[in-house]
């Protein structure tokens, strides 16, 4: 297209014009909030200034009750992904390696995939608790699912060349799945997690909101109850920096995967 | 996967189903023996017994019925704010350069947890709910409608200027038809979102329809109640995911 030629002409120039163009809109943002916040239209408080957001994000970082929470759901979080990308990589794997087995398991995975997993909540308060246990369950429960969807298609992708090498030299299956299977699927299991990543964060902070006494989703909850809006503010900020963080570092993790292999 | 022989297929189908149909038999079982705690897990039997009893009690019909207005509110708010932005932003192509990595950021991001946020601002009403599905769905159909458009050929859009089209008849006779398959991808996964948060939001404030059902029936510790809805709610989605995919089969071949 004729844009591209311009582009790839003068980039200096054209990225500069983007950089502007970045601060205007926050500048723009932060303005239009500034002025909402000081018209009056909204409920006090509803729109914080940026002022009170500032300093209420301050005085959670400073805060050692919100570290305590923090490690709660990181705590969490962590044996969440861990149970349930675990489960779902040898899932993934056996259904991957298998064809007929995946053609009678995989449909109720491929289907219970897309279901709202907090909807399980009160099963899983049964089972595991009201404590912690319900959270990990939460958190493992939503990423068990896109895991094992994603290992088991990565797992059809990989080259049969290689598969054939592994036979030839008569692997066993564990050799194969060590030896060929994982170092093949390094990027399709990079990317799951990351994927299960964000779904487990989101399955077990909404557990908290719902039935917890600590924690990130916890304090959000609580923040609305006592109407502490700028904590709210500062708290959701922050969950989103460590949310899009995180997904941030796999993302870079699986893009030095694929630079490796290729 | 490839095309199989039928009987694998049907061998395989068999499989599934039993295996599920013997673990019910088996957890049913293990509940009569009481080495299931029969107050954890309620007896299979009683929870396909419990499914028409909440159908007759707890006004089912109308639940699905608000569930799928939300959702539907959500849907019209995604195909014309969602399609409408990537068209700008696809338009407008600095300001694409300047945000396209905010908004797949987003993507990632846990916006369902601003529900509190939400219900701050819009109250405990189904607005809330709608605005919630909507938010959270939005960055993926924006990227997938600047995908599509961004990815028309060539060949297609020199076409239409050789024919002298203006910007506007080049849009709607040629861009936009060659990206709908992709946009509608992006709808799908958008709905499925939506109506993944929408039940989600409805449990966790307890109002509106099938989310709430699924609340009230946990908190009346009506055991086999609760299992019945979750499942009659599964059952929801996975049909809906379904419709989804036939539309979006049906829909490759125009382009």
């Amino acid at each position: 297209m004729a844009a591209t030629h311009v582009l790839t002409a003068a980039p200096a120039a054209g990225t500069r014009r983007v950089l502007w163009l970045r601060i205007a809109i926050v500048a723009g943002i932060l303005i239009a909030w500034q002025a909402l916040a000081m018209s009056g239209w909204l409920f006090r408080d509803v729109v914080p200034s940026l002022a009170t957001i500032a300093a209420s994000l301050v005085r959670l970082l400073g805060d050692p009750a919100f570290y305590a929470n923090l490690g709660v759901t990181l705590s969490e979080i962590a044996v969440a992904l861990l149970v349930g990308g675990v489960t779902g990589v040898v899932v993934g794997l056996v259904l991957g390696a298998h064809p007929f087995l995946a053609r009678a398991y995989e449909p109720f995975i491929y289907y219970l995939g897309p279901t709202p997993k907090i909807i399980f909540f009160p099963i899983m308060i049964m089972w595991f608790g009201v404590g912690a246990g319900s959270k990990i369950a939460m958190g493992a429960l939503s990423c068990f699912f896109p895991i094992a969807i994603s290992i088991a298609a990565g797992m059809r992708q990989i080259e049969p060349v290689l598969v054939r090498v592994g036979r030839s030299f008569r692997a066993s299956p564990l050799q194969m799945t060590t030896k060929i299977y994982l170092p093949a699927m390094r990027q399709p299991i990079i990317n799951g997690v990351r994927l299960g990543l964000g779904i487990a964060i989101i399955g077990t902070l909404l557990a908290e909101t719902k039935l917890s006494n600590k924690g990130l989703g916890y304090l959000i909850i609580q923040a609305y109850a006592v109407f502490d809006m700028p904590k709210m503010y500062a708290l959701l900020i922050l969950l989103f920096v460590i949310a899009i963080g995180a997904n941030a570092l796999i993302g870079g993790l699986a893009g030095r995967a694929a630079r490796g292999r290729g | 996967m490839t095309r199989r022989r039928p009987l694998a297929a049907l061998a395989a189908g068999v499989l599934g189903i039993g295996t599920l149909a013997t673990v019910l038999v088996a957890i049913e079982a293990l509940i009569r023996a009481t080495i299931i705690n029969p107050f954890v897990v309620p007896l299979p039997s009683a929870v396909v017994a419990a499914i028409p009893r909440i159908f007759a009690e707890e006004n089912v019909g109308h639940r699905f019925w608000q569930t799928a207005q939300e959702a539907i509110w959500a849907s019209a708010l995604l195909v014309v704010i969602g399609i409408g932005v990537g068209v700008a932003l696809h338009r407008w192509r600095n300001v694409r350069l300047a945000t396209e990595t905010w908004i797949a950021a987003l993507a990632a991001a846990p916006i369902v947890l601003m529900y509190p946020l939400f219900l701050v601002i819009f109250g405990r009403s189904a607005t809330t709910i709608v605005m919630i599905g909507f938010v959270a769905a939005l960055p993926p159909v924006i990227l997938k409608t600047l995908e599509g458009l961004q990815g028309a050929r060539p060949v297609l859009i020199r076409v239409g200027r050789s024919f002298r089209l203006t910007e506007r008849q080049l849009f709607w006779k040629i861009l936009l038809p060659a990206a709908l398959p992709t946009i509608f991808v992006g709808l799908r996964l958008g709905l499925i979102f939506a109506l993944i948060n929408i039940v989600g939001v409805e449990f966790l404030i307890n109002f509106g329809g099938l989310g709430q059902l699924i609340n009230e029936l946990a908190e009346r510790y009506d055991l086999p109640g609760t299992y019945a809805a979750i499942l009659f709610v599964v059952l929801v989605s996975v049909l809906f995911f379904m419709l989804m995919e036939r539309i979006e089969r049906w829909l490759r071949p125009m382009s």
